[in-house]
Formats: structure tokens, C-alpha cells, sequence
């Protein structure tokens, strides 16, 4: 059977840039599948693009409610795309519920395509409409396209030789069929992907695959949409491409360094929300030399990671913010053995259990200053889901050449959201060295290179080196149990000031914009995405306004406080009540603002747009 | 890593640091045990990791001339098990107290002996907390007076055997600080076995709980009021070997031997057997109402879970003849597409 799309029909093309669309509905309609096919396609074509999955916080919420709503929505175009959109041009809703919860972020004039067949006197009731918004003026302001999806389907699959239920489960390809159309994508990938996925069962295969086509020539045949739309390529750098997740991408950066390194990587992580798909994908590495240990609790995560990069492994631990919580002490004896480990926390709203399906940059503080004593580690963040690939690899070259923990921040929007990774040499990565020490003529655990003031990294096993390390007090040099006054002083400065030496490392800030003007904003993490966009769309506007963004929290970088004096206002726009804010104003004596939001949801590029136009022309 | 076999002594194993423990403690006489006993194992010292989490007990790596590693309070197993899996060719020992193992370290205690990773724990239970100044401890007991419990602890004690045996412990001992060569060939025969071995090691707390165990075990008593374990044999004890240990019913109890009472009528210990019924039984027997039991409660066969991971990572890279493959192997998975 062919798999060419149809020749083009006579509906008008029209051209556009970018495109964001939005599929929701139950966690059993398949959304998640449906967007990550339509993302896959689109790359494959050629555009950039950005996708943000919302699960609900329930495995399987009860069907057809509000809060059991699935979202994946993706933005995809000709031009760089940085986050997946505010506003979606078109809404996929497989049913009531998922037409309420996101129908108010549809952009005026959009498109909404709906299931007609789910929208029964029932599910309307759970999703609280008193009448069917499909037959009163409800949607007024939007171009509705109506779609008995279920019964096409059936309709379609009537002679596959599989059950009503399995047919039913095909809707959401049928759907996917109909926006192919719609963007002009072709069907090879996903035909090719469901017939590999099901190879096993062949009728299942066919069946899906007939529900897409139908789709797609429904919409063709029966002239469904007022016009349909083309996105051309985007002028994307050479290289070969793969979607990646933050997750999946943080993973691989984690193994790559390792590997770089010639060590191994041993994981000691507990399932936690929205991590654990971090011990999901190294726990799939082994053939690189990976250990997992998924572990009795958080705690015994990072003490077993402790354990095994004492013995000469990476020690890694994989968490979210209620697990950072808990390993503040065993944090803090990683810094005092100086030995390296990294902690990757997966930020999502808190406190407490707080949010865990969505995301916040609320654990800065905690990741700085979260442990007892005076416990300085290096803290760095990812900002988009393919630069956690970098950004676990310079927490692992932080970690190894300063023998220190490292913290690396990521969150639940990066960890789930997708983007284009352009895949790197491997040749091309830098080097990393763990450069044990095998030379007992000398050896003094706690002596200190002259440059990073790392200590040695000797492995038992190692023959006239046997030494003891613990949390208590170390006397400088020998290492052993020390309550000496002066010591401790010193000892504290040396772990401070060991910390403080990264900064002779750090590549020169990246400015978006000029170096020195009326405004400046300073983002970390996540956020990137959005302030980018923003900063760039006020400076086509003509506004002097610039952005940097931190990769290194701790220490922050030489540079910034020398950029920030260089600009009249400064704003920190930030997913908590001013964190880095606070840290900024007190390092640099900066009279910065913050924009501060709480939400669970990312910055929409609007909010920062009006963000900068209040910090610029004073609060209206 | 093919290890010649080196011959130690207690001296080679004592390392520079002054020993600061209270004097006539009983823990001087467990490193001076666990010095021979491993200075007899014919492996090197750098082979040999010791671990510990926090107390008394847990100072007990700065005294040993091996590679040592004083942790956090109760998260010694959880540190083990990544030095272990991380090299599984290490010797490790983990030393710890009541409190630090059975209370705040209590979660990972069960956990490492569910996975059977091959170490030996050494438990030192001196029913009492030291090294905060004597509150009660999670083996203290009913009624016991201390200074968190002044009108008398409320807490249940754990039984340390038969917690391990509950955890699925592959291999559980009991043995006495003072009981030299005792206690020297039970951390011989757990450093045999191939998987978690548990010794509970009775140790007096000269300070804060002095004699707890004497009336049981102390010089005088040990004979009559302590039984040795052996596999196979009948339970047999007191000074003059009269008395056993007969199986009525579902309980235990005591009898005279003569007067138509056997050897062949007592019950007999089987450490090996696949459940853990016997060492179970073994457990409960409690002084003063019997003697208490001391010796290797239970020793069985079971893969450890470092080598359970070597083969799994064994497994994944037979395709790539043992080694790690190329990197890019990995970044290049799933599909990808070309921009030129
Ligand atoms: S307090 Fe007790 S257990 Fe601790 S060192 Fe002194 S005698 Fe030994």
C-alpha cells in the first residue's frame, strides 16, 4: 500500500511561519501519542519546533472531567522556535472536558476540532456545560469544525478483524490524519512507526493506519477546512537531528561525560515525579556501563551515590524538589569528603507535594543554601530540553574537577518538553579526567591542587594509600578527625573558596542584545525560551533592551555584576516569588525587579512583553 | 582480580589514630577481634573498606589501617551498597550501633539485607544510645530507666536476629565482645559467605548500661546460660550439658536431660534449610526464660545483587564484545533526520 499523501486539493494554501496547535482530552485519548507523531513529522520536515506536554496529576483520572485532562501542545515553524507557544491556533478537544479547560487560550479565530460523538448529555454535565457549547453561540469567536471522529472511525474499521474497543482507540489517529491534512505533513513516519510498533500484531497496525489515512482524505474529500496551510523549513544549522526530552537529554549528557571520563556512572535514585524518567532512561544504558539502584528512599539515593563515587564511579542521584529536601545531609557529607556527585533536581511545584505534575524554579534557594553549616556547592541550571545534554555534562566536569557535589537544576517543563537536539560528535566532546591518584610518596588526603584546590580522588583498592574520610572535621592536609578553632575556620574558607575557583572556567556570558542599555533581564533555567523571544520582539521594536541568561547559579559568573552596572533597570523575571532576585540584590547591591509567577505553567511570551514594557515606561 | 594471599597481622590493620572510646568499653575488645579475624582472611588491606554511619560504634573505621569511611547517622548500608556496586571486587564491613542501624538507619538496614549485597554488617547492640548520653535505644525494652525514659521506657524492644531473619538475611550470628575467638570465627565465617551477613555483637556499655548482658553471657554465666548454635546438632547447653532445648507443640522449652529425656527427643538447628522457620525459632528464645542463643542463627545460598547487576551489564554489552559501545551508537537512537 502506498503511503504517498493524495495530490494537493483545490482548498487555498496559504503560507505561515509558525503554527502552534494544542490536543487534548482524556489520559486515554491517546493525546500524548498524537502530539509526539505530530512533532515527529514536523521535524522530519524540516521545521523547528518546541512541544509541552500537561499531564494530569492522576494515572488515569475518571474519563471525561475537568481535571482528567490531557494536554500536549506543540509550536512548530520556518523561523527558530524557542517554547511551544501561548496561544494555540488550533485546539484538538476529544471531548467537553477538554474544550472547557482550554478553549479561553485559543487564539480569537482559531480553529477547534471536535469530536461531536463525545460531546453526550453526560459528558457534557461532568465537564459542567448546562448546554452543548457545539449548538449555541459559545464558540463564537472561534471557526469550529465539527467531526463525529467515532463514528468515521468505526465506520472505517468496520471490517478490521479487532475489537470495537481497539477500533475506538484509533480515533485519535484519525485526527492526527485530518491535521496532517490540514499542515500539509506527510504520513510515512507515523504509518512507518505504527506498523514497528505493532508488528506483533498486524491487524492492530493496519487498523491505525487505515484510521490515519481516513482522516487525512476526510479532510481532503469532504473540504472540512476553509483553507490549509504550509510551514515551510526552518534555516536550521547542518547536523544530524533526534527529538530529545530534558529527561532524556540530561540522561545522555550524564553517560556521555562518563564516558568521556572512562569511569562509570552509577544512579542511586528514587521514583519521584517528574524525575523519574531520568532512572527510567539511564536504567536503559547498562550496555555503557551503567549501574541503577533504585533505592529504599531518597536518603539512601544519594548516600549510595556518595558510596560509589568514594569507590571511584560517578555517583549520581536523580530527584525533584520534595527529595532534595530530604538529602540535604547527605549533601552536605559529599562536600565534605570532596568527592564528586552530581544531584540532579527536577524542579516542580511545591511545597511540600505542591504541584508534581507541573513546574516551578522555586528550589533555587534550597538548592544554594539547603543544608546546615556553611555548605557552599556549585549549582547550574539547563535551559531548554536539549541544553540538558550540555548542562549534564558540565555538571559532570564541575564535579570532577573540583571534587565537589553539583547540583544541576532542571524542571518539569524541560524535563517533558521536546525540541530538535543536533546530535554531537562524539570526538568533539571535551575532554574530562578524573585523574585518580595512584602515588602513595606523599600522599596527604586533604592536599589540595594549587589551582582548583580539588583534593586527590584515590580509589580502595589502591595498594599503601589506605585513609579514612567521614563528615567530621578534617585537619587540612592529613584528613583526620579534627575539632581544632583555627582548622575549621580555614577548612570552611578552603570548601568556599574551592567553589569560587569555577568561575576561572566559565565561558564569557552570552548577551542577547547589546552590553550595556536601558534595560537588562536576567533569567535562569526554563525561562529561556520565552525571555529570548520577548527581548528580541521589544528589540525589533526599537526598545534597548538585552538579556542574559545563567547557566552557573554558583557561582555566578565573574562578569555579571560588571554587565549588570552597565544597564539602567534590571528585571528578573523568575517561576517563584524572586529568588535569584533576592541573591542578586544582595551579591551586587542591584535595585533589581522581579516578575514573579506562580502557576504551575511557564511564562507566556506575552507576560514578559508586558513585563518589559511596565519596567521601561514605569508600572501604568 | 586474582589476589595473592597476604598474611597480616592485628598491627598491620591499627592505624595511628588514638582510640578514644570510653575505657573498659566493650567495643576496645570487638576491634581488637575483628583486627585478627581480619588480618587471618589472607586478602590485602587496601582490598578492605570499612563503613559507618554515627556513635559509638561508628568511630571504629579511623582506628582500622584500611580504607575507611565514616558516613551519616544510620545511612551506612545505603553507602555500602554504592562502594559494593560500584566495585564489587572490595572487602566491606559495615559498623554500626543499635540506634544507627535499628532506628534511624532501620529502613536501609532491612533494605540491604533484602538484596543480599555481598558485606558483613557488624551490629553492636549495647540496648542504649552512648554517644548522645544514655536515652533509651530501639533494643532497650519495656520499663527500662534512662534519661529520656524516667518513668520507664514505653518502647518495645527489636530483636536484631529477628529483624535481619524477617529482612530475608542470608546469613545472621550472634556473638559476645568479650568472646575472643568467638567472635573471631563468627566475622570469619561471615566474611565466607557470599551475601549480607548480619552479626549482632552483645557489647557492653561500661558508662551508660554496664552489665546488660553479663547474667546471660558474662564469664560466669555464659555456660549455663547460653547456647551455641551449631547446624545439625541438638540443642544442648548448660555447664554440665544437661539441658536442652525440646520443640512442643509450636513453642520451645526447656528440659532436663534423663529421666527418659534424649538428645534424639531435642530439637536439632538447621541453619541451611531454604525457609527460615528453625532460626526464626531460635530467635525468640529470650533470657531468662531460656538461654540465649549465640552462633550462626541461619546461612544460606542466594545471588548477591552486585553480581546480579555485573550480569545484567554483562548482558547488555555482549552485542558490543564486553565493552562500552560508541557514544554514538547511543545519541543516534530512535529517529533522526539530516539537515544539510
Ligand atoms: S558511651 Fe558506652 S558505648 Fe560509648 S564509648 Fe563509652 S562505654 Fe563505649
Amino acid at each position: 500500500m502506498s503511503t504517498e499523501p493524495p495530490s494537493p486539493t483545490s482548498a487555498p494554501i496559504e503560507q505561515v511561519s509558525s503554527v502552534v496547535i494544542r490536543f487534548a482530552g482524556d489520559s486515554g485519548d491517546g493525546v500524548q501519542l498524537t502530539g509526539n507523531q505530530f512533532t515527529k513529522t514536523s521535524a522530519l520536515v524540516g521545521n523547528d519546533i518546541s512541544t509541552l506536554p500537561d499531564f494530569p496529576a492522576e494515572i488515569r483520572a475518571p474519563a471525561g472531567t475537568l481535571f482528567g485532562v490531557s494536554g500536549f501542545q506543540l509550536q512548530f515553524g520556518a523561523t527558530e522556535i524557542r517554547t511551544p507557544g501561548d496561544t494555540p491556533d488550533v485546539l484538538v478537544a476529544f471531548n467537553p472536558a477538554a474544550l472547557k479547560v482550554n478553549i479561553d487560550r485559543l487564539r480569537k479565530g482559531g480553529l477547534v476540532i471536535v469530536n461531536t460523538a463525545a460531546f453526550s448529555t453526560r459528558n457534557l454535565q461532568k465537564a459542567g456545560y448546562e448546554s452543548n457549547p457545539l449548538e449555541d453561540d459559545t464558540l463564537s469567536a472561534w471557526q469550529l469544525v465539527k467531526v463525529d471522529i467515532t463514528k468515521m472511525t468505526r465506520e472505517a474499521l468496520k471490517d478490521a478483524p479487532i475489537k470495537t474497543k481497539d477500533k475506538d482507540r484509533a480515533k485519535n489517529l484519525f485526527a492526527l490524519g485530518m491535521v496532517y491534512f490540514l499542515y500539509d505533513r506527510p504520513l510515512d513516519h507515523t504509518v512507518n512507526w505504527l506498523e514497528g510498533k505493532f508488528s506483533k500484531k498486524p491487524d492492530i497496525a493496519a487498523a491505525n493506519v487505515k484510521a490515519l489515512k481516513t482522516g487525512y482524505y476526510y479532510a481532503e474529500t469532504a473540504e472540512v477546512f476553509r483553507s490549509t496551510y504550509s510551514v515551510p523549513e526552518a534555516p536550521i544549522k547542518a547536523g544530524t537531528y533526534r527529538n530529545v526530552t530534558g529527561n532524556l537529554a540530561t540522561a545522555m549528557g550524564l553517560v556521555a561525560a562518563a564516558q568521556v571520563a572512562d569511569i562509570n556512572l552509577f544512579l542511586g535514585s528514587y521514583p519521584i515525579t517528574p524525575a523519574s524518567d531520568l532512572l527510567h532512561a539511564l536504567a536503559n544504558m547498562r550496555a555503557h556501563g551503567v549501574r541503577t539502584l533504585q533505592a529504599e528512599d531518597e536518603i539512601a539515593a544519594v548516600c549510595s551515590a556518595i558510596g560509589a563515587s568514594y569507590a571511584g564511579n560517578l555517583g549520581v542521584c536523580s530527584t525533584s524538589g520534595p527529595g532534595l529536601a530530604l538529602k540535604g545531609e547527605a549533601m552536605g557529607l559529599a562536600l565534605m569528603v570532596e568527592l564528586p556527585m552530581v544531584v540532579v533536581d527536577v524542579q516542580r511545584g511545591g511545597p511540600s507535594t505542591g504541584l508534581p505534575t507541573k513546574t516551578e524554579q522555586s528550589d533555587l534557594l534550597i538548592a544554594l543554601y539547603g543544608r546546615n553549616g556553611e555548605s557552599p556547592l556549585p549549582v547550574i541550571a539547563a535551559r531548554s530540553p536539549a541544553d540538558c545534554f550540555d548542562a549534564a555534562y558540565e555538571a559532570v566536569r564541575i564535579t570532577i574537577k573540583y571534587r565537589t557535589p553539583v547540583l544541576l537544576l532542571t524542571d518539569g517543563y524541560l524535563a517533558n518538553g521536546s525540541e530538535p537536539w543536533r546530535i554531537p560528535d562524539p570526538a568533539s566532546l571535551p575532554g574530562i579526567d578524573p585523574n585518580f591518584l595512584t602515588e602513595p610518596e606523599g600522599f596527604q588526603p586533604y592536599a589540595r591542587d594549587p589551582e582548583t584546590l580539588a583534593r586527590p580522588w584515590v580509589k580502595p583498592g589502591t595498594p599503601h594509600m589506605e585513609h579514612r574520610v567521614g563528615g567530621l572535621e578534617k585537619d587540612d592536609l592529613t584528613g583526620n578527625v579534627s575539632y581544632d578553632p583555627v582548622n575549621h575556620h580555614k577548612m570552611c574558607g578552603l570548601r568556599r573558596d574551592k567553589v569560587l575557583r569555577i568561575q576561572n572556567d566559565m565561558p564569557p556570558l552570552e548577551v542577547v542584545g547589546e552590553q550595556s542599555g536601558d534595560l537588562l533581564l536576567i533569567g535562569w533555567g526554563g525561562t529561556h525560551g520565552a525571555i529570548t523571544t520577548a527581548v528580541e520582539s521589544a528589540r525589533a521594536a526599537g526598545k534597548s533592551v538585552s538579556s542574559v541568561h545563567l547557566r552557573h547559579l554558583h557561582p555566578l559568573h565573574p562578569d555579571l555584576g560588571d554587565l549588570i552596572r552597565r544597564f539602567d533597570k534590571v528585571l528578573v523575571p523568575e517561576l517563584n516569588f524572586g529568588q535569584l532576585l533576592k541573591v542578586l540584590r544582595a551579591e551586587y547591591l542591584v535595585d533589581a525587579h522581579g516578575l514573579h509567577k506562580m502557576a504551575g505553567q511557564p511564562f507566556t511570551v506575552t507576560e514578559l512583553e508586558q513585563a518589559i514594557e511596565a519596567t521601561l515606561y514605569g508600572e501604568a | 582480580m586474582s589476589e595473592e594471599a597476604v598474611q597480616l597481622t592485628r598491627k598491620d590493620l591499627t592505624s595511628d589514630q588514638e582510640v578514644r572510646w570510653c575505657p573498659g568499653c566493650g567495643d576496645y575488645a570487638i576491634l581488637k577481634g575483628v583486627q585478627n579475624a581480619l588480618a587471618g582472611l589472607g586478602i590485602p588491606r587496601e582490598q578492605m573498606v570499612v563503613v559507618s554511619g554515627i556513635g559509638c560504634a561508628a568511630r571504629f573505621p579511623y582506628y582500622m589501617e584500611t580504607y575507611g569511611f565514616h558516613s551519616i547517622h544510620g545511612r551506612s548500608p545505603a553507602v555500602a551498597t554504592g562502594v559494593k556496586m560500584a566495585n564489587p571486587d572490595l572487602h566491606v564491613w559495615l559498623v554500626g550501633g543499635d540506634g544507627d542501624m535499628m532506628s534511624i538507619g532501620g529502613n536501609h538496614l532491612i533494605h540491604i539485607l533484602r538484596r543480599n549485597l555481598d558485606v558483613t554488617i557488624l551490629l553492636f547492640n549495647n540496648r542504649i544510645y552512648g554517644l548522645t548520653k544514655g536515652q533509651f535505644s530501639p533494643t532497650s525494652g519495656l520499663g527500662v530507666l534512662t534519661k529520656s525514659s524516667p518513668m520507664g521506657s514505653i518502647d518495645p524492644a527489636f530483636d536484631p536476629i529477628g529483624l535481619a531473619l524477617g529482612a530475608g538475611g542470608t546469613f545472621v550470628a550472634r556473638t559476645v565482645d568479650l568472646w575472643g575467638k568467638h567472635l573471631e570465627a563468627t566475622v570469619a565465617a561471615a566474611h565466607a559467605h557470599k551475601g549480607t551477613a548480619l552479626i549482632e555483637i552483645l557489647q557492653n556499655c561500661i558508662i551508660f548500661n554496664d552489665g546488660t548482658f553479663d547474667p546471660a553471657v558474662g564469664k560466669k554465666a555464659r555456660d549455663e546460660n547460653s547456647i551455641e548454635l551449631v547446624h545439625g546438632e541438638p540443642l544442648v547447653f548448660g555447664t554440665d550439658r544437661n539441658k536442652g532445648i525440646r520443640l512442643n507443640g509450636t513453642r520451645l522449652e526447656v528440659v532436663e536431660l534423663g529421666d527418659g529425656v534424649s538428645e534424639d527427643d531435642l530439637m536439632r538447628h538447621d541453619a541451611h534449610d531454604d525457609s527460615a522457620i528453625v532460626p526464626h525459632l531460635m530467635a525468640t528464645m529470650q533470657y531468662p526464660d531460656f538461654p540465649v542463643p549465640t552462633g550462626i542463627f541461619r546461612q544460606v545460598d542466594r545471588p548477591t545483587y552486585e553480581q546480579s547487576m555485573e550480569e545484567q551489564v554483562h548482558m547488555a554489552q555482549l552485542r558490543s564484545e564486553g565493552k562500552k559501545p560508541d557514544l554514538g551508537a547511543l545519541f543516534n537512537q530512535g529517529d533522526t533526520w539530516v539537515v544539510s
